[in-house]
């Protein structure tokens, strides 16, 4: 095998390249700066990611991008670059979104923003991988790099906690991963994805093959947190600052998403039978005990975690569908849905938190409407869109995964989708009662510069989505992986 | 009148939407005065302006009218296209006109966060009116959805002791049974396009306009529009509600504040019975002649009207009470429109516009007492007719009308179903028949108590009688139910093409359709010079 690099690749990989260096540079500024000016590093960090963005930008219109590149390892396709946009979105925000809590943190900031952009550069390759070492590789950056920031609270046991669940249960995770991967290349002896397809377009199936598709599949399953592997998801994302919580229902998730997608859209068409029963079984699980677990919850940051899981679950209803236009179609419309409702609702939690209240249980949202109209408005419209209401972007979302679903012949799983998005309400309008009808818990409430913003943008994105869907739906078509 | 080229649907649609947003942004929450001034100034202006459509609507015209088209989600092939038949536009007039009384019935009752009161009262009325003009269904299931959260709050925060529950009991009921709709939907759109599930798809262009999809609905194998008639009713018979689907109308009724009480009874159950006429019964005529699916559906709704009438007769509460006559009234409408002849679906339809003026008339006379006594126990009352006598005429005259007594609305409505249904069988008149029995017995047993002999509880004795803005409320429902019961035809006119068409895609016998219809004109007492409300455009 040749391993040809081209001087135009590294124009193609300039966002990494310029992110990782944006990181390393944070680091070592972090040292000699110390708590003081950390509110510069924060700038510093907006400001990389930023850059990185108009990078993106700029590698979106270089002639011939599409062709594989680095031997093969990575491509620059329409695809990944919706991806990295989104984790770009993802990792801004949640920069601004940590800016004020980190500034109240007794821990040091620079490595926290530093770390940030360490996942972000992992998954920016992630979605890129077009082999399986690069993909397997880029995971494992952006896995060790969220394990440090899960216990970025080091002092605090339930922070500690989450750190430590997260890294020996991703830790087993990837490992089942690269057993599945193992397998397949051995039966197959190419890393590439699409030499991969081919081979596997001419192969029989078998037993090792098909234990091979299945760990991976596990392996990708924990990533995006499905039942029946979802178990770390309350503890982690209840123990992590809430920053980085948010951080990890968006960011990470969506790089999980587009690997399988990749993977399972290119590499594995031929064995949709064999997969999709399980897949289908798993999205039915994570549906249903996501959402019911979630009805249960009291504490604000455990009930998003569980519907997170939900989620992940109606998201799995677009990889039932990878044998229709509508599968892969409607997972890039509802993960962009996502981010912005989902980050959202995360960010009220982070604002009621920084303005003195512990802002995780439910009754802390008592009265918002009182103390801060606007803050609890834009709640409600990330609650609406969450639970699926039009006009709202988790509504578009949620109606091409349906739709996808019925499209493969899976309706029993569109029924179930249904009924279990309108369970969801239930917990999501707890919240948005505790708001409107009770009385205020607190004086008003100010809100900072930096979280007024997020919340800006992601209630923008979540009507904008919902009222005007079409540019983003004929882009977003553009963006699917070519058969 | 002509009204070329002006978008008037959408002026009437989204006017109180304006209206939200001016009273969000421009006015500030202290001056309450200002909001209820603006508020009313709004929803009136709105009334005026759906007032002229009952003229220039074109009575003997088939399809819709005042149609307007643009394209939004051209991906999918969903058009912002709005348009009106008959149905809609009595039902929009009812709207804009429920809009202006539950605004001016709330001006006392509301003094708490009347700012977001009255931005939602609004925003309510839009997401109404905005469903009866849609001629595209993503449309309609947006506006659809949208139009539960503005009533959940109403009923959350300014609602009883129980709002709570009532309010998240309304909102989880009519979603869960509105999300299989949207499954229906998409199912039709595949059948439409490219297929699913094993039936070979038509090929056609995306589109979710209610008139082609009707047409290709209506060409589906028997036994899928059986499962599509299913995904769709759920929807259509929690909101209507039909009987065992109508737990949640007690409560969110009794809950609700007098407002959100009337406009839940006079227009958000219509939702579902326009349902049923608009979608059901044109999109899935197989379904709908299908002997088991009309012997389920005859059953709920003769169940619902004895039911739902013996239920009544023993409640405590007068909000509740009227509430479960709700149950029996709307079971009248489904058993005239699943008689699937002339007669019972102009009698179902006339009988919702009906249904909306008598009881939403009696939820704002229960306010009138609950403002001044803030109970709803009947037994707390006794002999106001001593301290209250325009009150007590008030309340007899919309009982009569709701009991179904000649000269008035209610009869004509009630007559024309029992008639629809009679041409089909016997017994289903005759069941529905008791239900007009028991209707009769629980109102009057409720005016008995409530104002009949002397002043037993001494709060009572003093209770100022109704003032002139409750009177001005409560007025235009009574010239309402006199005109419509002693000159219905004018509204057959306009209801009689579209139920014709419907008549015509169920497969009815559409040559005895305008015999039937006009029997029915000839039983209300002919005495077309006392009113001169007759367009002459009206005339074919």
């Amino acid at each position: 095998m040749t391993f040809a690099v081209k001087p135009s690749d590294w124009i193609l990989l300039s966002p990494e390249i310029f992110l990782t260096a944006a990181g390393l540079l944070i680091l070592s500024l972090a040292v000699s700066f110390g708590k003081a000016k950390e509110e510069f590093l924060s700038f510093l960090a907006i400001l990389s990611v930023a850059i990185t963005g108009a990078l993106v930008v700029f590698v979106s219109v270089q002639p011939n991008r599409e062709a594989p590149i680095l031997g093969g390892a990575f491509v620059v396709d329409n695809f990944a670059l919706f991806f990295k946009g989104l984790i770009l979105l993802s990792l801004l925000l949640a920069i601004l979104a940590s800016v004020r809590f980190v500034g109240a943190a007794p821990y040091p900031g620079g490595e926290y923003y530093a770390l940030l952009l360490f996942a972000g550069v992992g998954m920016l390759f992630m979605v890129s991988g077009n082999n399986l070492i690069s993909i397997y590789v880029a995971l494992e950056l952006m896995a060790l790099a969220s394990y440090i920031l899960a216990g970025y609270f080091k002092a605090e046991v339930k922070s500690t906690e989450a750190a430590l669940k997260y890294f020996v249960l991703g830790a087993f995770s990837s490992g089942v991963l690269l057993y599945g991967l193992s397998l397949v290349y051995g039966l197959a002896r190419v890393m590439g994805l699409p030499e991969l397809a081919k081979i596997l377009a001419s192969t029989d199936r078998s037993n090792l093959l098909m234990l091979g598709i299945l760990l991976i599949l596990a392996g990708l399953l924990f990533k995006i947190a499905a039942v029946p592997f979802h178990v770390w998801t309350p503890d982690v994302y209840e123990g992590s600052p809430t920053p980085v919580t948010a951080f990890f229902s968006v960011g990470p998730k969506v790089a999980a998403y587009g690997i399988l997608a990749r993977i399972f859209y290119v590499a594995f068409p031929k064995f949709h039978a064999d997969w999709g029963l399980i897949v289908a079984l798993v999205s039915a699980a994570t549906m249903v005990f996501g959402n019911v677990a979630a009805l249960l919850q009291t504490n604000v940051k455990r009930m998003l975690a569980y519907s997170s899981i939900a989620n992940a679950g109606y998201a799995l209803l677009g990889v039932l569908g990878f044998r229709t236009e509508w599968g892969l179609w409607g997972i890039l419309i509802y993960l962009l849905a996502y981010t912005f409702m989902n980050f959202g609702a995360f960010t009220l939690v982070i604002f009621l938190e920084s303005t003195g209240y512990a802002g995780e249980s439910v009754s802390d949202f008592s009265g918002l409407a009182k103390r801060h109209m606007p803050a609890a408005i834009a709640m409600l419209l990330f609650l609406l869109s969450l639970a699926g209401i039009p006009p709202t972007a988790g509504f578009i979302g949620k109606y091409y995964l349906f739709a996808a679903a019925m499209k493969a012949g899976y309706a029993w799983l569109a029924v179930l989708a249904v009924a279990m998005s309108a369970v969801s309400l239930f917990y999501y309008f707890r919240i948005a009662a505790a708001m409107f009808f009770s009385e205020a818990a607190g004086a008003k409430m100010q809100s900072s510069y930096a979280l007024t913003a997020v919340v800006l943008i992601c209630a923008a994105g979540t009507l904008l989505i919902g009222v005007m869907p079409q540019p983003v739906i004929a882009l977003l078509r553009a963006c699917v992986l070519p058969r | 009148m002509q009204l070329a080229g002006i978008p008037i649907l959408s002026i009437v649609t989204y006017v109180p939407l304006l209206g939200a947003l001016a009273v969000i942004f421009l006015i500030p929450k202290e001056k309450t005065t200002t909001i209820k001034a603006f508020a009313t100034f709004v929803v009136a202006l709105d009334f005026l302006i759906s007032v002229p459509l009952w003229w220039a609507f074109e009575r003997g015209k088939d399809g819709y009218q005042f149609v307007e088209q643009a394209s939004w989600i051209p991906s999918l092939g969903v058009h912002y296209h709005f348009g009106i038949d008959g149905i809609s536009l009595i039902l929009i007039l009812l709207t804009t006109l429920m809009g202006v009384i539950a605004v001016v019935c709330s001006y006392s009752a509301i003094t708490d966060r009347q700012k977001e009161y009255y931005v939602l009262l609004l925003l309510l009325q839009t997401f109404m009116i905005g469903t009866f003009c849609c001629l595209d269904l993503f449309l309609f299931y947006v506006f659809w959805e949208v139009m539960l959260v503005p009533m959940y709050f109403l009923i959350g925060v300014w609602g009883g002791e129980r709002r709570l529950y009532a309010a998240i009991k309304f909102f989880l009921y009519t979603l869960a049974g509105s999300v299989l709709m949207l499954l229906g939907i998409i199912a039709l759109y595949f059948y439409n396009t490219t297929g699913f599930l094993g039936y070979k798809g038509l090929g056609n262009a995306a589109t979710f306009s209610i008139e082609k999809l009707t047409a290709v609905a209506a060409g589906m194998p028997a036994e899928l529009q059986v499962w599509m008639f299913f995904a769709f009713f759920l929807g259509f018979a929690i909101k209507v509600p039909m009987f065992p689907f109508h737990t949640w109308l007690p409560d969110a009724h009794t809950e609700a504040p007098t407002a959100g009480s009337v406009i839940l009874a006079a227009i958000l159950l219509k939702m579902g019975t326009y349902g049923f006429v608009r979608f059901s019964l044109p999109m899935f005529p197989k379904a709908v002649q299908n002997p088991r699916v009309i012997g389920v559906m005859v059953f709920l709704a003769i169940v619902g009207i004895v039911y739902g009438a013996m239920v009544t007769l023993v409640q405590k509460d007068m909000k509740r009470l009227i509430a479960y006559s709700s149950v029996s009234h709307l079971g009248f409408v489904m058993l005239g429109i699943f008689a699937l002849n002339m007669a019972g679906i102009q009698g179902g339809v006339l009988q919702m516009v009906n249904h909306g003026i008598s009881t939403g008339g009696l939820f704002l006379l229960v306010g009138v007492v609950y403002e001044r006594r803030h109970t709803r126990q009947i037994s707390e009352y006794g002999g106001l007719a001593k301290p209250m006598p325009l009150y007590a005429t008030y309340f007899l005259i919309l009982s009569l009308s709701s009991m179904g007594l000649p000269l008035l609305n209610g009869f004509i409505g009630e007559f024309t179903i029992l008639q629809g249904a009679f041409a089909k069988s016997f017994w289903w008149a005759f069941f529905a028949a008791t239900g007009i029995v028991l209707g009769a017995a629980y109102l009057l047993w409720l005016y008995q108590r409530i104002f009949f002999g002397e002043v037993t509880n001494p709060k009572n004795a003093n209770l100022p009688d109704l003032t002139l803005r409750e009177q001005l409320v409560l007025a235009p429902l009574v010239i309402l139910a006199l005109w419509i019961g002693l000159y219905p035809r004018p509204i057959f006119e306009v209801i009689r093409r579209p139920s014709e068409k419907i008549v015509e895609a169920v497969g009815g016998v559409t040559a005895e359709a305008p015999a039937m219809a006009g029997r029915t004109e000839t039983e209300a007492p002919p005495r077309p010079a006392a009113v001169p409300l007759q367009g002459a455009t009206g005339a074919p």
